[in-house]
């Protein structure tokens, strides 16, 4: 009941948090990724010394191959980031790096993705994106189409779905300081994980709004407000157990795993924590927010 | 109560199946895996570019010459040529897939060409272009031979020939002259064999090579090492050869295709290419297997700690649900990637949740004052439609990723997809079999524990 007693409280927590996000977007800006705009990327690792940066920034520069990027990573490896290569390009490149051969070096990573490959991926992305929404809203609205009483099925939609977009804003903003300290690019692996975190906040709401559904139903609470109120109790537990084997995962993939899905494990715990924090002090205080207002034009 | 029982064997023993499966099919488990049978080793893991390693090519065809209707046949025999010619060199689990034009994909057909291991770009791109070597060679001549003369131990003087000579020379018969190759089973031992007819000149040819060398033998190259080496027991004017080595049906079928394979049907050029270097690869997979351990025993930890008896079945349901997910991924085979191995390890922690929504539900029962069975029994049938709703959300975006695929994306949609479906079936058929078959601990204080959870009574 201390949750519905103090919604405004914590509506006015998660809407200060999707605000900061927001001005994130603004003011720092995501990192896209050569997924996106197209462009190179190759890593280079040195068997024995790395070059310094200045006489492979020189020996790169005479090839003239626009703006190119030299980022040194670990103790003997180079990040190379240029516009697409041609495979002339791509050799004349790594014997740059080599300095002609003085430095032996192991090409570990290449990647060049024409422009138009870059488009027809930010398409996909973009079709995929609104896809996944819509289906979800509508899926709501079916699963929750029988419960119309005393607030009507959309509203519950409609609260899931602001919901998940609290969710994934934040993540995103989370996202924006990853990538202005860290350098986290806006790649494939980033709309993944959106997606993600879009579907499993919807997963998690579903699971305490079945239960307002049940007690609804079986008139538990004198009013809406307390049906609500004793369905989070009920359901506080298994929700935050829920999330948590989700995190505890999540966690392990980011300590453990592979170089190439931390941050993409980073942005998913953040959703995951958001998306139980919003289902639990956000869709339903909005559920009895909806009600109350109706009660008012009454 | 005893049908039960032996259902909940029955599932515990197809569960040790499967993980035995798991387990002898997989190099790095299997200290013996070189012994084992092959049908184990048909079934390792399909690890994706970015965890083996390997060269990732995109080829866009120029269908402008070929008829609208036929663009589709001639795409797939132009993957069908390309494949034969990766496959050629070795490569293992090659894939090449055709991409036609669509609202999603965009505009031209398109050819991806996937090579595992390969992480010189400049040598896959010849390897494409390339078409097998069959050559024929004939027995050097004893005369051409280089031969020493050397002095045995007992201080007398031997000829003996040179070490490291070729055994064989070539002839002008090659596969260029091949009419065409056809595989064939002999009549009497069923073995495989492939059949090769010669055209005009290849006829010819071979029949002065069988004429002059009766008695000998006559070598089959393929690309530089030989396939076959028969005896000619008389001319065969007829222009056809039998090669049989020593081939499984899906060998002497691939050489035949190789064989048969001629040129492109339509041009080709090279759009994008990927490479990834093995060092980066293998480390990815350490690191994913790592945390996907770490990952399934600080859940197993949590599960007993909090859940007592119902954790302990959820554990063996959750292994269980990883042998069958793991048993699925080389069945199928599912190419894992690193977001693969991340909607895998993700899905571990969804498959627990429908068993945490069941025990929640279970406990509250207990609570109401209903028995352990009647309560496990409601435990089930409440959570279920929570359970169904939450994870129809998932698999719908499943799908739709999946649809949107880039090679990344498909894999962490299809891992994500498959493990939400199997742990509903995890979740509810073998986590229910074990915990009503562990009803019969009866009512007393202790059972109510063990089947209650978290820090309440």
């Amino acid at each position: 009941m201390f949750i519905i007693k103090h919604k405004k409280i914590f509506l006015s927590i998660s809407a200060i948090l999707v605000f900061v996000s927001v001005v994130l977007f603004f003011v720092f800006g995501f990192k896209i990724g050569i997924d996106f705009k197209g462009g190179a990327l190759t890593e280079v690792t040195y068997q024995i010394e790395r070059p310094s940066q200045i006489e492979t920034d020189s020996a790169v520069r005479e090839l003239g191959l626009g703006t190119v990027l030299i980022q040194p990573t670990g103790e003997l490896s180079y990040i190379v980031k240029t516009t697409d290569l041609t495979e002339e390009q791509h050799v004349a490149l790594l014997q740059a790096l080599s300095q002609n051969g003085l430095y032996p070096l192991e090409e570990k990573n290449f990647n060049s993705i024409g422009p138009s490959v870059g488009k027809e991926l930010t398409r996909k992305a973009i079709i995929a994106v609104t896809l996944v929404s819509l289906a979800i809203i509508c899926f709501i609205a079916f699963a929750f189409r029988k419960v119309s009483k005393p607030v009507a099925s959309w509203k519950y939609g409609v609260s899931a779905v602001i919901a998940l977009v609290h969710d994934v804003v934040i993540s995103s903003g989370i996202f924006v300081l990853l990538g202005y300290f860290y350098g986290a690019e806006l790649d494939t692996l980033f709309v993944v994980a959106a997606l993600t975190i879009l579907t499993l906040s919807v997963s998690d709401t579903i699971v305490i709004f079945d239960r307002i559904r049940e007690n609804s139903r079986g008139k538990v609470g004198n009013d809406f407000k307390e049906t609500v109120g004793k369905s989070l109790d009920q359901s506080f537990m298994r929700s935050i157990f829920t999330s948590l084997t989700v995190i505890i995962v999540l966690l392990s993939l980011y300590f453990f795993g592979p170089e190439s899905t931390k941050y993409f494990a980073l942005m998913l715990t953040a959703g995951m924590f958001f998306g139980t924090y919003s289902s639990i002090f956000l869709a339903s205080p909005l559920i009895v927010l909806a009600e109350e207002l109706q009660n008012k034009k009454k | 109560m005893w049908k039960k029982r032996i259902l909940a064997l029955i599932v515990l023993i197809l569960g040790v199946g499967i993980s035995f499966f798991v387990f002898k099919s997989e190099p790095k488990l299997n200290p013996n895996y070189e012994n084992e049978v092959s049908f184990f080793k048909n079934f390792p893991f399909r690890l994706g570019l970015d965890l083996s390693g390997g060269s990732h090519l995109v080829y866009q065809a120029d269908v402008s010459q070929v008829k609208e209707g036929d663009i589709t046949t001639s795409m797939d025999s132009l993957r069908d040529v390309i494949e034969r010619r990766v496959n050629l060199f070795g490569v293992s689990e090659p894939q090449v897939a055709v991409q036609s034009s669509s609202f999603l994909s965009g505009e031209g057909e398109k050819l991806i060409v996937d090579l595992p291991g390969v992480t010189d770009v400049e040598k896959a791109v010849e390897m494409i272009g390339q078409t097998p070597l069959l050559q024929f060679k004939i027995e050097a001549s004893a005369d051409s031979l280089e031969k020493e003369l050397k002095v045995n131990e007992k201080g007398e003087a031997e000829i003996v020939l040179s070490p490291n000579q070729e055994q064989f020379v070539d002839t002008e018969l090659t596969g260029r002259y091949l009419k065409k190759a056809t595989l064939e089973f002999d009549q009497t031992t069923r073995e495989p064999k492939v059949s090769l007819q010669f055209d005009e000149t290849g006829t010819k040819l071979f029949a002065k090579i069988t004429k002059e060398n009766v008695g000998k033998m006559v070598a089959i190259y393929l690309d530089g090492s030989p396939i076959s080496t028969p005896v000619v027991r008389e001319e065969i004017p007829s222009g056809q050869a039998v090669i049989s080595g020593n081939f499984t049906a899906t060998e002497a079928k691939q050489l035949v295709g190789r064989l048969n394979s001629g040129a492109l049907p339509v041009p080709i050029s090279l759009l994008s290419k990927q490479t990834i270097g093995a060092t980066l690869g293998g480390d990815a997979v350490t690191a994913g297997a790592k945390a996907a351990i770490m990952g399934f025993l600080l859940i197993a930890l949590f599960l007993i700690l909090w859940y007592r008896l119902p954790g302990v079945v959820a554990v063996i349901s959750l292994s269980l649900y990883t042998a069958i997910i793991l048993a699925l991924f080389k069945l199928m085979p599912v190419t894992l990637t690193a977001a693969g191995i991340a909607g895998f390890i993700i899905s571990l922690g969804i498959a627990v949740d429908a068993n945490i929504l069941i025990f929640e539900r279970l406990k509250e029962e207990l609570r109401s004052g209903r028995s352990v069975f009647d309560s496990t029994e409601a435990g089930f049938s409440r959570a279920w439609s929570s359970i169904r709703d939450s994870n129809i959300s998932t698999i719908i975006s499943a799908i739709i990723l999946y649809w949107f695929g880039t090679t990344l994306i498909k894999g962490f949609a299809l891992t994500l997809g498959m493990g939400v479906i199997v742990s509903m079936f995890s979740a509810i058929m073998i986590s229910k079999i074990f915990l009503l078959t562990l009803t019969f601990i009866g009512e007393s204080k202790f059972a109510r524990f063990l089947f209650s959870s978290g820090i309440s009574k």
